[in-house]
């Protein structure tokens, strides 16, 4: 009997994830219009400082070895330091994602004192207009300001992440440069439709000329940019991207939301992939070990209507928040299917299609254009 | 390769699964699978042993398989997860 | 007799077919803590 594939075994979950997402507030000083956790207001049933330790005692303890927190702003928990700080000395590395206004001089300093932290500015424009159409007027100047307090300070490399989508795939020679400029590393990701992302998906996603040139372009430069395997879909076009090529989404990920629901990964903030609570008794580590949602994701998913595709290997049917975002089945193809077959599916729907699934709460601040507001 | 005396690197966390085990190398953040329960032993039994030659042959690993363990150890080596330990005086 | 070309006799530490498998493939495999889609 032949021993499963590592994705295979991994596919069957593990006892604790490798590294997971923390969004650890729904506030946020800005209103990108593709926020996937459709954040502005903070939320009153916020998990406390005491009940957030109490979550990283049970990371240290499931030996999780990595966490990405974000939100919303992160920076803008006021106990935003003191957690970073209990977790790297509890053994959990840390990489924080912020919009970078918060990241003055001083933070700057005190963040290149620490160990075991990395940090990733979000940018979506190597220009104030292409950056600022999506994040908001002014969201460009603060980042690159954020960039170069962490140079100044000597933070070392950090990240810039961007999510690709139509308007700047034309850039991504001139990120890749803008990060090496500053000794950083970029990092490209997959546009989805969660969030605030639902209805700005029609506008933002890219074309499939464009899906097929950020292919080509990623395969041109290998190891120096990371993507978070976000583009495993792309990987039926040829040559598979680097990356596990797999959802891992309640296998070997998860999102801890700032309410302290767990779901399968960032961007299925919705009843059918909530798995829980860590408020519930057993915590974080009961969900992830036993809930009904992780376990069936555990199963061995159906290929269902691309059971007969020969790209199905590569692709593995794709995202299933792209797929049910856009009320399309999980058992079929990703909206961005490379051979077509999930527009096809859409354009069918498209008269009859009823409304699609809609993100399972909404901090937008009511009537925010994405417009940044300045700090006072 | 035979004749090095290596260890498990004390910025890697090693963690038991299934299959195997995940290394987790704190510094440079990469994250090694290592696919195979007798990979996890030889890596856990080399710091007790003189060489990688010693530690095989203490974990019982039949030598038609050591050219596999060896191109593993090689690969952890290079990842920063196996160091050469400070000799103790 | 047919003198067929065969592996170097294994004596496997357990006796499982999965041990021969594997003398082909890497035992190691490194991916980036990046490299897992569903985190941010």
């Amino acid at each position: 009997m032949s021993p499963r594939s590592l994705v295979e075994q991994l596919k069957g979950g593990l006892d604790a994830p490798i590294c997971l997402t923390w969004e650890l507030t729904y506030a946020c000083n800005l209103a990108c219009v593709h926020c996937l956790s459709s954040s502005g207001r903070r939320d009153r049933r916020e998990l406390t400082t005491a009940e957030a330790i109490a979550v990283l005692d049970e990371l240290r303890a499931l030996q999780v070895f990595y966490v990405n927190l974000g939100g919303g702003e992160p920076m803008l928990r006021r106990d935003f330091f003191e957690l970073v700080t209990y977790a790297v000395h509890n053994g959990i590395g840390v990489k924080f994602s912020t919009n970078g206004t918060y990241l003055d001089a001083t933070a700057a300093r005190r963040l290149a004192t620490m160990d075991y932290l990395d940090v990733q500015i979000s940018l979506d424009g190597v220009d104030g207009p292409t950056n600022d159409h999506v994040r908001g007027v002014g969201s460009y100047t603060a980042a690159r300001r954020a960039m170069d307090h962490l140079a100044d300070a000597g933070f070392g490399p950090f990240k810039i992440s961007v999510v690709v989508t139509r308007h700047n795939v034309d850039q991504l020679d001139e990120f890749k440069a803008l990060a090496d400029g500053y000794g950083a590393q970029l990092r490209v990701t997959r546009l989805r439709p969660s969030g605030r992302g639902a209805d700005s998906w029609a506008e933002l996603h890219p074309t499939n000329d464009q899906q097929r040139q950020i292919y080509h372009w990623l395969l041109g430069h290998g190891d120096g940019v990371l993507t978070g395997d976000s583009f495993f879909h792309l990987s039926a076009l040829g040559e598979p991207l680097p990356g596990l090529n797999m959802c891992g989404a309640g296998r070997v990920v998860c999102l801890i939301d700032p309410i302290g629901d767990v779901y399968a990964c960032p961007f299925v903030i919705h009843d059918e992939f909530k798995a829980g609570s860590v408020r519930d008794p057993g915590g974080f580590t009961h969900i992830w070990r036993d809930s009904d949602l992780f376990r069936d994701l555990r199963q061995p998913q159906s290929a269902g209507a691309c059971a007969s595709c020969g790209s199905y290997d590569a692709c593995q049917g794709g995202c299933m928040a792209a797929k049910f975002f856009t009320g399309l089945a999980l058992d079929g193809p990703d909206p961005e299917c490379v051979d077509g077959h999930g527009e096809t599916l859409l354009a069918a729907a498209g008269a009859t299609a009823g409304a699609t699934p809609r993100p399972a709460m909404d901090h937008s601040r009511p009537g925010a254009q994405p417009v940044a507001l300045t700090r006072r | 390769m035979l004749g090095r005396r290596l260890a498990l690197d004390p910025n890697v966390a090693l963690r038991p699964e299934p299959f195997g085990a995940l290394a987790y190398h704190y510094g440079t953040r990469r994250l090694v699978f290592l696919k195979h329960p007798d990979v996890v032993r030889v890596v856990q039994a080399l710091g007790d042993h003189d060489s990688v030659a010693a530690t095989l042959t203490a974990c019982a690993i039949a030598e038609a398989r050591w050219p596999s363990f060896v191109a593993a150890l090689s690969a952890l080596a290079d990842s920063g997860v196996l160091h050469e330990p400070a000799l103790i005086s | 007799m047919d003198d067929v070309a065969t592996e170097p006799t294994v004596e496997p530490t357990t006796a499982d077919a999965a041990d021969e498998l594997i003398e082909d493939e890497l035992l190691v495999e490194e991916i980036s803590i990046d490299g897992m889609c569903g985190v941010y």
